[in-house]
């Protein structure tokens, strides 16, 4: 028996703040975009899934990148490298956006937040030096972006979460869907957002670094709450039909073959002011040349990424898959990729080619799992 | 029962008679984690020792399964279509992958023995 590589990088790898608590907890580490973190704990990838969706799971997503930019127009700068409206965010609100190359393409998509003094950005952790290093780059003079290399990031997950959370923290349970604010939880200085990467109601919490394990300890302890590390992520993340960058999104998909039209303003739209707007505006009026699409492949075989996509009955490729796994919540296989936009309809039938043989499946709509947001 | 043989790759092996039943280790298993699927071989095909003949699906990732050794498969675990956890729960036991008619029942004792496999995992560690 032998397992596909993982990803085999030579440098060594950090860690989080949270390292000695992961092996504590029995944690198996893998290097995941230069880190070691935890893909599961001995509960194992279904328990911790299940447990997610159940009750509340903690997550240590410290490998992310985040960073405050401070100064006058700090929103209008940043919106030279996102399509996203950013100079329309209010204070204490968060908006998800991608940053875009002149070509068209997905340089990262992140999460940015308006704290009323400054900007917050979250960034993917395979992305944060290039995230980082360009918009530094474009930053005009009196405006500087601060990375906060010094703060861990927890996510805690689930249809419990914010009632647990709320015995240590009152105030959270005000913020809305998408809402943000800094306050003090058990004693330690947090920004807290209202969001997360799992389809589920849920926080995220960024916390200095020498008070990270502790505050993980104090949030462990709370009735409801179990570690859950990068493998339920990914499961929990794709049943809620939602992109992982460098797999569903990279620098030559766009936005709308993505299928992330809704992440670009409207009034961004009206102006064509962002990097790659004349391809987006060009697939706007013509057409993508491909779809993002939910693919559900029948029986309970998965179909991995890079599996090709056929016209059923032995026909031309029409496509890939770009993540695919198998659903604990939904019990099944589940997919997402591209295809030719002739066969994007829901509904379409499809054959994924799986180690030679042609395993029957269907395009879908996205989430394959509600969300459950707060309202 | 006859003693259980191993691969470096993690398969064991275990003869039966004629035939030579054949699935992953306790230690393989648990590295993979829940298993939900299984893609076993076709009934009568005649396979080479390290050759690939299943394949074995977690929630993470696919995996290989190899021939310990040459012969004829004779047996499919029909079983774990319904019920890949076997894998997970019994992976010595009724979580058996498949059976094979050994070319030359011999080349088993070349495998690795429980002592030897367990000091291989040691020095994997």
């Amino acid at each position: 028996m032998a397992e596909s590589p993982h990803d085999t990088g030579t440098a060594p790898l950090r860690e989080t703040p949270l390292a000695a608590l992961h092996r504590e907890l029995g944690a198996r580490m893998v290097p995941f975009a230069g880190y070691a973190m935890p893909v599961q704990y001995p509960t194992g990838i279904v328990a911790e899934h299940q447990h997610c969706r159940t009750a509340a799971a903690l997550f240590d997503v410290s490998h992310m990148g985040q960073a405050e930019l401070i100064g006058t127009g700090a929103a209008e700068a940043l919106e030279r490298l996102t399509p996203a409206d950013v100079q329309g965010l209010k204070p204490g609100r968060q908006r998800y956006g991608l940053l875009t190359n002149e070509e068209g393409g997905i340089e990262d998509d992140f999460m940015v937040a308006n704290l009323g003094d400054r900007l917050f950005l979250v960034v993917n952790a395979s992305r944060k030096q290039d995230d980082f290093d360009r918009i530094a780059a474009a930053l005009p003079p009196g405006l500087r972006l601060a990375r906060r290399e010094d703060r861990a990031l927890l996510a805690l997950q689930g249809p419990q979460a914010l009632d647990v959370l709320s015995t240590l923290a009152p105030d959270v349970a005000k913020l809305p869907f998408m809402g943000i604010a800094e306050m003090t939880i058990a004693g330690v200085p947090a920004i807290v957002s209202r969001s997360g990467y799992t389809g589920e109601d849920g926080v995220e919490i960024s916390v200095p670094d020498e008070r990270a394990e502790e505050f993980a300890r104090d949030l462990l302890r709370l009735p409801g709450v179990a570690p859950a590390g990068l493998g339920a992520r990914d499961s929990l993340r794709l049943e809620a039909g939602l992109c992982l960058y460098g797999n569903d999104i990279d620098a030559t998909t766009s936005p709308v073959e993505a299928a992330l039209t809704w992440t670009i303003g409207k009034r961004r739209r009206m102006a064509w002011d962002f990097p790659g707007a004349e391809r987006v505006r060009q697939e706007l009026a013509d057409g993508p040349k491909r779809r993002r699409v939910g693919i559900r492949p029948e029986g309970r075989q998965p179909a991995r990424a890079h599996t090709p996509i056929h016209v059923p009955g032995g026909g031309a490729q029409i496509g890939e898959i770009t993540s695919g796994g198998f659903g604990p919540t939904l019990n099944g296989p589940m997919a997402m990729g591209y295809v030719a936009p002739a066969h994007a309809e829901d509904g379409t039938a499809l054959e994924l080619m799986v180690r030679g043989k042609a395993l029957p499946a269907r395009v879908v709509p996205l989430p394959f799992v509600p969300h459950r947001y707060a309202r | 029962m006859a003693e259980l043989r191993y691969t470096k790759d993690h398969e064991w092996v275990r003869m039966d008679g004629d035939t030579a039943t054949v699935g992953i280790s306790d230690h393989a298993q648990n590295a993979l984690g829940d298993v939900v699927f299984v893609d076993l071989p076709e009934i009568g095909r005649e396979v080479s020792a390290g050759e690939a003949v299943a394949v074995v699906e977690s929630v993470k990732a696919a995996s290989d399964v190899y021939a310990p050794v040459s012969g004829r498969i004779v047996e499919v675990n029909s079983a774990l279509a319904e019920d890949p956890g076997l894998i997970n729960r019994e992976p010595t036991g009724e979580g058996w992958f498949f059976r094979i008619e050994p070319r030359d029942p011999a080349e088993i004792e070349t495998l690795m023995d429980e002592a030897a496999y367990a000091a291989f995992l040691e020095s994997q560690a």
